[in-house]
């Protein structure tokens, strides 16, 4: 798939710290890709970039192969994480008053139907609540029809539902060929969400790739875990097996494999725990620290 | 410059405006109460220029002629010592003493107790050449016609430089800036946008303001109103230009709030607005003529007081004009969204 958007060595310095250092991927048309990374990463610093919000020190940054121009900003849409809109208007207002500044214009009813703003239209933006809010920003952000949609940690601060219909919008955003670049904290939105992801620490990319063939690089399929005190004989441990603390512990790709081994030892299967690695995992072997660490 | 987007962004300002009841109550309020508020405390016409204060009975038969003078306001006074400390303390300017007929108290510091002393010991009228006397009629100015312009104008200040400088410092910091510049809309759209909706409500707040206290104090404007509407408008402009010039890179609204204050408060007192800066300090007038409000009030009071037109008080157009013009200017290129 041809790219949409092509960064090339991006630099961004502010005083004391190189926010951005170096940093280059390109985003297939049609593809979601996240930037994943701690507070402080750069992540924000390098969508602000894309976004045409700042400016780069140094690097070059190419939209459908050419470098950005004066209509770059008709053709894209952002949802930014910390975002205002002005006070005592209401929602049909904020989306009639953003409409207003494009020339295109995604089908506001169609709009208003996907993001289910279609009962909030009269209520004033200061009384919606957070997924609601969350959900008119989105709708603002794709009232253009745009190509390539920024999402800056979109759903930060809702609850676990909000979240789960905000995921269910970006899919459908999705399968509307739209191109997503978003940013996040939460690995299960990244995995859910994100066709490739590049994880940012200290202003670089640390490593980029699908989120499964990343975890398929730098983890077995999956980790299985018995308790000690369930073997016949605790000091002979089956084989692919390790002690740690009190389990038993095999790092496995072939997981059948390793359970035909437990059978063939007749030990009991009653506690056992198969578990599959994630992008914390990830994150957290490749940078030493959670993501969700400052 | 696309006019649909300066448009919509020039709408949901003043809809935001004239939604926040606070804000328009404020706006509509405070230039009517201050107006009324001078027409009421001086609203006594024939104010007495000097207190005398009286020990004994003024209707005696004996009592001298000078205790019938008017404009001049006698007060009987019971405790001697008493009202002496009051002329020291120059609450009254002169105390006479009706008991023992010849005696009074006056404060040599004091300039209407050596008014009154001239008063009590003789009128110099006797002395003075025959003259033919003249009369004239017409009703006195009163301070709220002199104060009216002023006021007016005072409002048309606050609500300009406020209404702007600290509103786009305060988007700046909530993100609505940031927000804007994600969109085709440009710094120019946005602030022509701003200047626009502030125009708008600052003449149809004056011009509503204006007409209930035409109604309420029955003034007259014997000049012209077109050039009434011109110097506002121009007066405007300027102001909204010093609070785009404030708010150009600003982000913090307390910062705003302060470098607006240091800009209000020298034209607020030495603009002419409360009392006229003649025989005032040199200094004073000087800064004074820097102040686009001194001219703003000078041409509006002008036109109101004096009759004067158009042609009177084009200078003080033109000159706000050019103000505006160049900080708008300055403000424009050194706009930052963030």
């Amino acid at each position: 798939m041809a790219a949409l958007i092509e960064v090339e060595s991006l630099v961004k310095t502010y005083p004391g710290v190189r926010a951005v250092n170096d940093i280059s991927f390109s985003v297939a048309e049609g593809t979601c890709f996240g930037l994943l990374g701690p507070n402080g990463a750069g992540k924000t610093t390098t969508l602000e970039i894309l976004e045409g919000i700042s400016d780069a020190d140094a690097g070059d940054i190419r939209f459908r192969g050419a470098p950005r121009d004066g209509r770059y900003r008709e053709l894209i849409g952002i949802q930014f994480q910390n975002t205002a809109l002005q006070d005592f208007q209401t929602v049909r207002e904020a989306l009639d008053l953003f409409g207003s500044f494009y020339p295109n214009h995604y089908p506001l009813e169609e709009l208003i139907e996907i993001c289910r703003l279609g009962d909030l239209l009269r209520r004033d933006t200061r009384k919606l609540s957070g997924g609601q809010r969350q959900r008119l920003l989105l709708a603002i952000a794709l009232l253009n029809d745009p190509e390539l949609v920024f999402l800056d940690e979109p759903t930060t601060g809702l609850d676990p539902q909000s979240r789960r219909n905000f995921w269910h919008l970006i899919e459908g955003i999705k399968t509307r060929g739209k191109t997503v670049l978003m940013t996040t904290h939460y690995m299960e939105e990244a995995s859910e969400l994100c066709d490739e992801i590049a994880v940012i620490d200290h202003g670089r990319i640390i490593e980029q790739g699908q989120p499964n063939a990343l975890l398929g690089q730098h983890f077995p399929r999956a980790l299985v875990r018995i308790p000690l005190h369930t073997l016949p004989t605790p000091t002979s441990l089956p084989d692919g097996f390790e002690a740690r603390g009190p389990y038993a512990v095999a790092a496995t790709d072939d997981i059948d494999a390793t359970l035909a081994e437990l059978e063939r030892r007749a030990i009991a299967r009653d506690e056992l725990h198969v578990s599959t690695p994630t992008l914390d995992d990830l994150f957290l072997k490749l940078t030493g620290h959670g993501l969700r660490e400052s | 410059m696309n006019l649909q987007r300066i448009f919509a962004v020039l709408k949901a300002r003043t809809r935001e405006f004239y939604r926040d009841k606070a804000g328009l109550g404020w706006n509509l309020f405070m230039p009517f109460v201050m107006v009324l508020g001078f027409a009421f405390i001086f609203s006594n016409p024939e104010q007495d220029l000097y207190k005398v204060g009286l020990l004994g009975d003024a209707s005696a038969s004996d009592a001298p002629a000078f205790v019938h003078l008017k404009h001049i306001d006698f007060i009987a006074q019971d405790n001697e010592a008493g009202a002496i400390e009051k002329v020291r303390r120059h609450q009254i300017d002169l105390l006479l003493d009706l008991r023992s007929g010849q005696r009074y108290w006056v404060n040599e510091s004091s300039a209407k107790g050596y008014i009154v002393e001239r008063l009590l010991l003789g009128s110099p009228s006797s002395s003075a050449p025959q003259a033919s006397r003249e009369v004239v009629s017409g009703r006195a100015l009163r301070y709220v016609d002199w104060v009216l312009p002023g006021v007016l104008a005072v409002n048309v200040m606050f609500s300009s430089l406020w209404g702007v400088g600290w509103v786009i410092v305060r988007y700046r910091k909530n993100g609505v800036l940031r927000r804007l510049r994600a969109t085709p809309l440009n710094a120019g759209e946005f602030l022509v946008a701003q200047i626009l909706s502030r125009l708008l409500v600052v003449g149809s707040v004056t011009a509503l303001v204006f007409v209930a206290t035409h109604v309420l104090l029955d003034f007259t404007v014997r000049g012209s109103y077109l050039a009434l509407v011109l110097v506002f408008l121009a007066g405007a402009i300027a102001l909204i230009s010093i609070g785009l010039s404030v708010s150009a890179r600003v982000r913090s609204e307390e910062l705003a709030d302060g470098l607006l204050n240091l800009l209000s408060w020298p034209m607020m007192i030495l603009s002419g607005v409360w009392f006229s800066l003649e025989g005032t300090n040199v200094w004073a007038q000087r800064i004074a003529e820097l102040l686009p409000l001194t001219h703003m009030v000078d041409a509006a009071r002008r036109i109101m007081l004096d009759g004067a037109g158009l042609r009177d008080v084009a200078f003080e157009i033109a000159l706000l004009l050019g103000i505006g013009v160049l900080l708008l200017g300055i403000a424009a290129k050194a706009f930052r969204w963030q």
